[in-house]
């Protein structure tokens, strides 16, 4: 027998495996699908103060192993996520679950984070903080330290749940950033959001997504989540959920190595909708097979 | 929503740039006419969203346009090949609403999802006429087809080398409908949407990320709020669209 259960941030889980923000919606597309108790956790779209449509579209372009994606935060707004999500989502997930929340200034962070507070069924807030910055002038909060500090100190104030910070790949030294974050108050860091990426069309000689850019992800940016898990392992003493192009249970474990304590799937749920519950069930299987008896002993073990 | 391995039994180039793949194996998750089905590609990364034209207990048929990388690997595909398929997805077309004689009007790649439409609406004991719209005689294809459903089947041409010179648009003024389905490029759901008399449905085609209502990828705002093509759609009737 093996054994899965970890502790993130002070919260138990049953398995290291938990779906991504922005591909796992709510939960009710896939709890249709499996059971989604059988998760760890899952991290539910990133929700800000008002209702957002988003960016138009197109929305997704094709890449070699991955895909862009410049969704714009689509998200009913706080008020509509506690009086019809939340409510929906204790009907058929009764776990702790992760609450995704995203901002334009330290003010809107704060705010929907008070309003989400009361919530039982929140385990934890993880604190995207690579969307725009109005205030700064297009910057984003995740591209400095300071801001990024800023922004934990701003939600520790008003919530006594673990926050996790959601950190851009997009940066120079994400250990600087992922430092600043712990010294503020942070009780973890989720690492990485997508990589700003481009396609053109060859017909039209314009870029594929209606906003030029977008967020690269899949399988091809592995390797960099991986490096940028591992440096920063080395530099926090707060635990990492980490992501970026996992796929199946070999590459969780590969993941924990690099010092997660969990993980988070994300673009792989679009392709195969039924991945999560696979990863969780392959798990035991792959453990025996590279003699891991405990999970939580893996850990960063590839320092 | 189900995910099954499916089997070619048959691939065939109906056009220039047009095929028709009939897939075989458990495919009792489509459960409406104007539902899509989404493949995976071998090397290629997402899946590809493509509706169905028919379906029965152990089959169903798709016909595709070869446009791009994915659809260019699955015009290659031979009998007995096999494809990672998600069927059971979008909402479909609602027959109860069309009253005693439906127009179906369909636009090149457009035309296929109104198969299994007429088939069904002729079974519920209806009339129905088809208008199939195409650039050219030679691009034309599945006629005969419906006619072969007893369906009344008018055919235009933006050339004017078969049926009627224009669009689907120019052969429908003397037409006694009571409901209309439509399927086809953009600006012809626009022209369709100006010119037609009654209520009506129409079925939208997008670059989608998942396709079963997960990613956002294909939101479109609507008189009713922000809708999913994949998941909401891809049928939305004539009130719902905000144009």
């Amino acid at each position: 027998m093996v054994n899965m259960k970890l502790t993130l941030a002070g919260v138990e889980i049953d398995n290291p495996v938990i779906p991504a923000s922005g591909t796992f919606g709510y939960g009710q597309e896939f709890s249709e699908l499996y059971d989604i108790n059988c998760l760890g956790t899952f991290s539910f779209k990133g929700t800000t103060a008002e209702a957002r449509f988003g960016n138009p579209t197109p929305r997704i372009a094709e890449c070699t192993a991955g895909m862009i994606n410049a969704v714009g935060l689509q998200n009913p707004g706080v008020e509509a996520v506690k009086a019809v999500e939340l409510p929906e989502m204790k009907k058929f997930f009764h776990k702790p679950v992760m609450a995704n929340v995203c901002g334009f200034s330290l003010e809107e962070y704060a705010h929907v984070c008070e309003r989400l507070d009361d919530e039982e069924q929140i385990g934890w807030f993880e604190i995207n903080v690579s969307c725009p910055n109005v205030h700064g002038g297009g910057m984003s909060f995740g591209t400095s330290a300071q801001a990024a500090g800023e922004v934990v100190k701003a939600v520790k104030k008003v919530t006594s749940k673990p926050v996790i910070i959601k950190l851009s790949p997009n940066v120079t030294d994400i250990v600087s950033i992922a430092k600043e974050c712990e010294a503020q108050g942070a009780d973890g860091i989720s690492m990485i959001n997508t990589m700003l990426g481009m396609r053109i069309d060859l017909k039209t000689k314009k870029p594929v997504i209606a906003n030029k850019m977008g967020g690269f992800s899949g399988p091809a940016i592995k390797p960099v989540a991986l490096r940028m898990v591992y440096q920063v392992y080395e530099a926090v003493s707060i635990p990492i959920v980490g992501m970026g192009g996992l796929m199946c249970a070999e590459d969780v474990i590969e993941m924990m190595l690099a010092g997660a304590t969990a993980v988070e799937v994300g673009t792989a749920n679009l392709v195969d909708p039924f991945v999560c519950k696979k990863m969780v069930d392959e798990l035991p299987a792959v453990m025996e097979k590279y003699g891991i008896k405990n999970l939580k002993d893996i850990i960063g073990g590839a320092h | 929503m189900q995910q099954q391995i499916l089997t070619v039994k048959e691939n065939i180039k109906l056009t220039e740039g047009i095929y028709r793949m009939i897939l075989c194996g458990k495919v009792d998750a489509i459960k409406n006419s104007g539902e899509f089905i989404n493949i995976e590609i071998p090397s290629l990364f997402l899946r590809r969203p493509i509706s169905v034209c028919d379906y029965d207990g152990e089959s169903v048929t798709i016909i595709y346009k070869v446009v791009g990388k994915g659809t260019e690997v699955m015009a290659e595909a031979k009998e007995g090949d096999t494809f990672d398929v998600l069927l059971g997805l979008g909402n479909g077309y609602d027959t109860s609403v069309s009253g005693e004689h439906a127009l179906l009007l369909g636009g090149g790649v457009g035309v296929p999802p109104l198969y299994n439409l007429c088939k069904k609406l002729i079974s519920e004991g209806k009339k129905v006429m088809v208008v199939l719209g195409f650039n050219k005689a030679d691009e034309i294809f599945y006629a005969d087809e419906f006619k072969a459903l007893g369906a009344e089947v008018r055919i235009t041409t933006v050339d004017g080398s078969r049926g009627v010179r224009g669009f689907v648009t120019d052969a429908i003024e003397d037409v006694d409908y009571t409901y209309f389905y439509t399927c086809g490029p953009e600006p012809m759901l626009r022209a369709v949407y100006k010119a037609a008399r009654t209520e009506g449905q129409f079925s939208f085609e997008s670059r989608m990320g998942c396709g079963f209502g997960a990613c956002m990828g294909c939101s479109c705002k609507t008189n009713f709020g922000n809708k999913r093509i994949c998941k909401d759609g891809p049928v939305f009737t004539k009130e719902e669209i905000l144009w």
